[in-house]
């Protein structure tokens, strides 16, 4: 995870359309590039939806990835997000080991990071955090030494911050830029 | 006005212009062929699905039109990942239509039902399963609009027996519909203006220069601009496995196929150029062997109208994305204005006897056979060439006789060359040739065959002979997988690992004459004329001639694997030359 520095955030707008995340996956799988991580879920237009694709590469085979991924055809658009220009969350939920003694400890590292309990069990509790994915990297790192029974995070979702300096590089962008299909 | 699905999709086949479907009929496909009986669209009934594909890819390729495609599920779909997977490789326009289980059955492991759409994703530029009766005319018309725009290939169009069986109202869609439901599609196809005259100057810039072609130029039918373009400059031309015939092998600048198999000149004029002009090539690494000993002093001008092919391999200096025709035709503009404006072209001359002095001493040549010696497939080709009538187009499958075939027949002509150069399909030729056949009836089609290509799809010949189709076949036949063969004497110490096929069975003339065909056999150099005379006068059925061929003879000249193209090998007798490719 702290390995972050080579990850390329994409961010794919594609036709909310069957089979076009089978796609996306089959190409990255064909083509022997790294999915380090990936969400999607509909975008604010009506029959879109927005990837978010955290990508393993050095930078010279990620133009390669963004090509042939604008050669699909459901692919409308492609953006690099630069992290230090992006908002970037990711959630985790996560179930953690606890004697009665400890779990007071595990309550409080909670509300530190300003997560939530979710479930309190005679063994267990299971807690949940959202945030940026290096905050979640550290609590996760901290329930790790109570033991964690099971652990699901979502990958990360990514916008352009929308400050002044906000720069969002629009790799490629069929609609306006005719430089890319084939 | 109320139809069914299966009326639909007939009707919308008529309305893109189809003439000729290649098809076989299943369960789940059935429904569709009844309307088709009441079509002008003629229908040919193969024997195994995979024919269809190789002849819509045949067609395609000699047409420039799409190849059509319909068959039923499960198995008949999985029959077609072969042709699919060809097509997508050399960039053929095609469109495959397959039945699928009714939508009810979808999931539930119904007979002869398979993720059709799935198992095609990655050999298909899209596939598409359609839900609704409603939606056929629509799939179709994406269908053939993907398929033939911007870098071609294959798609297909996946249709539930129900949707072809319920009712639906008729509404062909306009081409402003078909681009709204497209919106991530919208191929490039006018180069950047910028970028096409910073081509022209390095054009004129350079003292070495070459024009290496391939196939996208058949594609976007360039081939007339690119012959301007050359005589213009007076550029010499090699032409790829993919783009023979693209420039025509009689002129004085064309130097022929490069690659591994490629002759030495052309090979050799790659490797010392200091500027690829490539217009529709890849940078296969059939061209370019070993990558970084590959023309290391060349600039590289990439016309592509497939963005991703720029810098995949090889990082162009002037990449330009578009359409092979139209950036020819401005590079040509562009050139002349400079021309025009007091600019002059750097003198080639001194690398022009180079190249002439290569051509000299390495042509491709073989050793005759002496008399009583085993015939030399290379002697047959020639033969064959030199009998062919006018415009005859040439199909081969895949192995040692497609390298002498594009080495020795000489291509004066787009369109007359048809080979599965990506994928390698063997058992290619023979249903290819059919659907170049049927594109084009006025010509002769010969099918150049080894003896184990014949043996993957000669049922097709069946096809042929009951659909009057008359091709004509000669199999170069050495008893051998020859190309194998050839490497593990090279390569593995002349351990010969399951590559000998029996001489005798099966008997070639029998099986031909089995599936209507006229079947010839010729063992020596004397037979050679007589057998090709009375080929070229049947016109009425197939022919096949079962040329019994020297298994020892080897594709010269060869660049192995993995070595750079400057140690290619070369046939012993030039050997000793080889310093004089300099």
């Amino acid at each position: 995870m702290s390995e972050i520095r080579n990850h390329h955030i994409l961010s794919v707008l594609v036709q909310n359309r069957p089979g076009v995340l089978a796609r996306v996956a089959s190409l990255f799988a064909r083509r022997g590039f790294n999915i380090f991580s990936l969400a999607v879920a509909p975008a604010e237009d009506e029959g879109f939806s927005r990837i978010t694709i955290v990508v393993d590469v050095d930078s010279a085979p990620l133009e390669q990835v963004v090509k042939q991924l604008f050669k699909l055809i459901e692919v409308v658009k492609i953006s690099e997000l630069d992290p230090r220009r992006s908002v970037e969350r990711e959630l985790l939920l996560a179930t953690v080991r606890t004697t009665a003694e400890q779990r007071g400890q595990v309550v409080e590292l909670t509300n530190i990071f300003e997560g939530k309990i979710l479930a309190v069990g005679a063994e267990a509790i299971t807690v949940s955090l959202d945030g940026h994915p290096d905050k979640l990297d550290d609590f996760e790192e901290l329930l790790a030494g109570y033991g964690i029974v099971e652990l699901q995070r979502t990958g990360r979702v990514a916008l352009p911050k929308l400050d002044r300096e906000a720069r969002l590089r629009a790799v490629s962008n069929k609609k306006t830029d005719n430089g890319k299909a084939g | 006005m109320k139809i069914t699905g299966a009326q639909a999709l007939i009707r919308s086949l008529e309305m893109e212009n189809v003439e000729t479907i290649f098809g076989l009929p299943g369960g789940c496909i059935l429904p569709a062929y009844d309307p088709l009986l009441d079509s002008p669209i003629r229908h040919i009934l193969v024997r195994h699905e995979q024919g269809a594909g190789h002849m819509a890819e045949g067609y395609a390729h000699v047409t420039g039109r799409p190849g059509v495609v319909l068959v039923t599920s499960g198995p008949a779909a999985t029959n077609m990942v072969t042709p699919l997977m060809d097509a997508f490789m050399d960039s053929i326009p095609m469109v495959c239509i397959t039945g699928q289980v009714g939508t009810a059955a979808i999931g539930t492991d119904a007979f002869q039902e398979c993720d059709t759409v799935g198992i095609t994703r990655s050999c298909t530029k899209h596939n598409e399963l359609v839900m609704s009766a409603q939606d056929i005319p629509m799939a179709i018309r994406q269908a053939f609009h993907i398929a033939t725009t911007g870098r071609p290939g294959p798609t297909l169009v996946d249709i539930p027996k129900d949707c072809l069986t319920n009712m639906m109202d008729w509404h062909w869609p306009t081409d402003e519909e078909v681009a709204e439901s497209l919106p991530g599609y919208r191929p490039t196809t006018k180069g950047h203006a910028r970028m096409i005259k910073e081509a022209a100057k390095l054009i004129l810039a350079s003292e070495r220069p070459l024009l290496y072609i391939g196939g996208g130029v058949l594609k976007a039918r360039a081939a007339e601009a690119v012959r301007e373009l050359a005589e213009l400059t007076n550029i010499h031309v090699v032409t790829t496995l993919m783009a023979r015939g693209a420039f025509p092998d009689d002129h004085a600048l064309c130097l022929g196929m490069p690659g591994m198999h490629g002759n030495a000149t052309a090979i050799t004029a790659m490797q010392q150029s200091d500027l690829l002009i490539n217009i529709g090539a890849r940078f296969d690494d059939r061209i370019t062997g070993k990558l970084s000993e590959f023309a290391k002093e060349a600039k590289v001008i990439h016309v592509d109208i497939d963005p991703a092919e720029q810098g995949k391999v090889r990082k162009p200096d002037v990449p330009i994305v578009g359409d092979a025709k139209y950036v020819t035709e401005e590079l040509i503009k562009a050139i002349r204005d400079l021309l025009q404006t007091g600019s002059t072209q750097a003198d080639t001359g001194a690398w022009k006897s180079r190249v002439s002095g290569w051509r000299e001493q390495f042509p491709l040549s073989y050793a005759p056979s002496e008399p009583g010696e085993a015939l030399k497939p290379q002697f047959c080709l020639e033969a064959l060439r030199d009998s062919a009538p006018e415009g005859t187009i040439l199909v081969s499958g895949v192995g040692q006789h497609q390298m002498w075939s594009s080495q020795y027949w000489t291509f004066n002509e787009p369109y007359t060359w048809v080979n599965s150069g990506g994928l390698g399909t063997m058992g290619f030729s023979v249903p290819a040739a059919i659907g170049a056949k049927v594109g084009r009836p006025d010509r002769t089609v010969w099918a150049i065959d080894g003896d184990g290509c014949f043996q993957m799809t000669a049922q097709e010949l069946v096809t042929a002979s009951v659909e009057r189709i008359p091709i004509k076949v000669a199999i170069l036949n050495n008893s051998y997988l020859g190309m194998v063969r050839q490497w593990q004497e090279m390569f593995y110490e002349e351990r010969y690992s399951e590559v000998y096929l029996s001489p005798e069975v099966p008997n070639f003339v029998m099986w031909a004459e089995a599936m209507g065909c006229v079947g010839i056999r010729v063992d020596s150099p004397e037979e050679v004329q007589p057998a090709i005379d009375k080929a070229n006068s049947i016109n009425d059925r197939p022919v096949v001639i079962d040329f019994r061929v020297d298994a020892r003879e080897k594709v010269f000249p060869m660049v192995p694997a993995g070595y750079g193209n400057d140690d290619m090998l070369l046939p012993e007798w030039q050997e000793p030359n080889r310093g004089g490719l300099k």
